[in-house]
């Protein structure tokens, strides 16, 4: 999906200083890495892209619907996935959660159970169904989070930091997943692995877009920034 | 996975299979009926009664044992209290009664689906549309709280272990504040969550 950012600037409520500034970027890519140090306005730009953070100037587009308008359709479209996977499970049991998505949807009771079983098999959480949520390990609380989204088909996943939490062999885990989604594919992320292999690599500093390319580019000037 | 209580476990017996309204009904009735239990003997029949709907369910006794434990707290003292003030008898019925309730309570949680106990919250509340009330947030509002109960008590073991480490008595305060200040702050995130998982209304 077109992905169109003109003229951002976004002033938190209550706060002076802007968080993003004077952000022009169109993103088309398969995969789009963002990289950058704590509070350089990477959560807050990868928010505007669903419409979670409607900009205070400028307008962000999502295949040409504006989310401060289309909010809610934005969101059918595009899937989010958070740090904190305890966050994001908002259902007791595993089945539930993922259903949950699905439930405002048109869809009857058995067309949810049987699409449930299914993403639940794909991911491997099959066994885990009628689990509480709360006695899954952490990778697989984030599966069940990420599995969670993607049982609704968004054509475009957001990701922020989704494997910060996550010990290298959860992490690796997650890569993968990811490297299989046939969607689009935006990645916060502090892992410069993550997105070695990307399409695109968007650095943020003190909340500018410092850097905008491929992932050798964009990794090298991150580092000259943090050193 | 044994020791949770109150969460749904598995099975295909007959109370597994019995509606979520007519276990959610049979609760209720026993629970009004409960207040004309008078002697030790009709106590004693109602937990036995409860005790055979364990058996149904084919229930792990651990799972019995692990509903009954965090009752004793409440049960001893009352059943003391009970024999002090109104003699053998009245404790009995009372501690019997309560022990019938509770676990009859966690028996319908142990066999149903939260959901299915949530849709049949929420299709009462549909009768109470036309009081302004909004039956799909009810049932969310529910599932949530639910949620909620192993994420708090995670939270507060966080906060007394943060206040070991640093050698801190046990005072109310240092415990409150940052159990809410966590609290409100996962209630946030799960608010943002729920924004972008299509709840946003
Ligand atoms: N909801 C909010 N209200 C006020 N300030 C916020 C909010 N969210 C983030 N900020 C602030 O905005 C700045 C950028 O934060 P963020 O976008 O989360 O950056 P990053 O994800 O790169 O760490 C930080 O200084 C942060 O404290
Ligand atoms: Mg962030």
């Amino acid at each position: 999906m077109l992905i169109e950012v003109s003229g951002v600037t976004h002033t938190y409520a209550g706060r002076r200083e802007p968080v993003v500034r004077d952000l022009d970027v169109r993103l088309e890519e398969h995969r789009i890495g963002v990289i950058g140090a704590n509070g350089s306005g990477k959560s807050t730009f990868a928010r505007m892209l669903n419409g979670l953070v409607v900009p205070s100037e400028g307008t962000v587009s999502v295949e040409g619907r504006d989310t401060r308008r289309h909010g809610r359709e934005v969101r059918r479209d595009v899937g989010f996935c958070f740090t904190d996977p305890d966050s994001q499970i908002v259902m007791p049991t595993v089945a539930e959660d993922v259903a949950f998505g699905l439930r405002r949807r048109g869809l009857s009771k058995a067309e949810v159970a049987a699409r449930v079983e299914d993403v639940l098999r794909a991911h491997g959480l099959a066994q885990h169904a009628d689990h509480a949520a709360h006695l899954l390990s952490g990778g697989q609380k984030q599966l069940l989070a990420l599995t969670s989204v993607l049982v609704t088909e968004p054509r475009l996943l957001v990701m922020d930091e989704p494997t910060t939490l996550l010990d290298l062999r959860n992490t690796r885990m997650v890569a993968d997943l990811v490297a299989r989604l046939p969607q689009q594919v935006v990645l916060v992320t502090h892992d410069l692995d993550l997105v070695a292999g990307f399409d695109r690599v968007l650095v943020f500093d003190e909340s500018r877009l410092v850097h905008d390319g491929a992932p050798a580019g964009a990794l090298r000037h991150y580092r000259e920034l943090m050193s | 996975m044994t020791g949770v209580v109150g969460l749904y476990r598995p099975g295909t017996s007959v109370v597994h299979r019995l509606p979520a309204g007519v276990k959610l009904a049979g609760l209720a009735v026993v629970g009004a009926v409960s207040v004309m239990v008078g002697t030790p003997v009709r106590a004693a029949a109602l937990v036995a009664c409860v005790l055979a709907g364990y058996a149904v369910a084919r229930l792990p006794l651990s799972l019995l044992w692990a509903s009954v434990r965090p009752l004793l707290w409440v049960a001893v003292p009352l059943g003391v209290f009970q024999v002090v003030v109104a003699g053998w008898d009245r404790a009995a019925v009372v501690v019997g009664v309560l022990l019938a309730l509770v676990l009859l309570a966690n028996l319908v949680t142990l066999t149903t689906r939260t959901t299915d106990l949530i849709d049949v919250v929420v299709g009462l509340a549909r009768r109470l549309r036309f009081t302004g009330v909004d039956p799909e947030r009810v049932g969310l509002l529910l599932s949530l709280g639910i949620r909620s109960v192993p994420l708090v008590l995670e939270l507060a073991g966080e906060v007394r272990e943060a206040q070991h480490a640093r050698g801190r008595g046990a005072s109310a305060r240092a415990f409150a504040v940052p159990l809410i200040v966590g609290a409100l702050r996962r209630a946030d995130e799960m608010g943002d969550a729920l924004a972008a998982r299509g709840f946003d209304d």
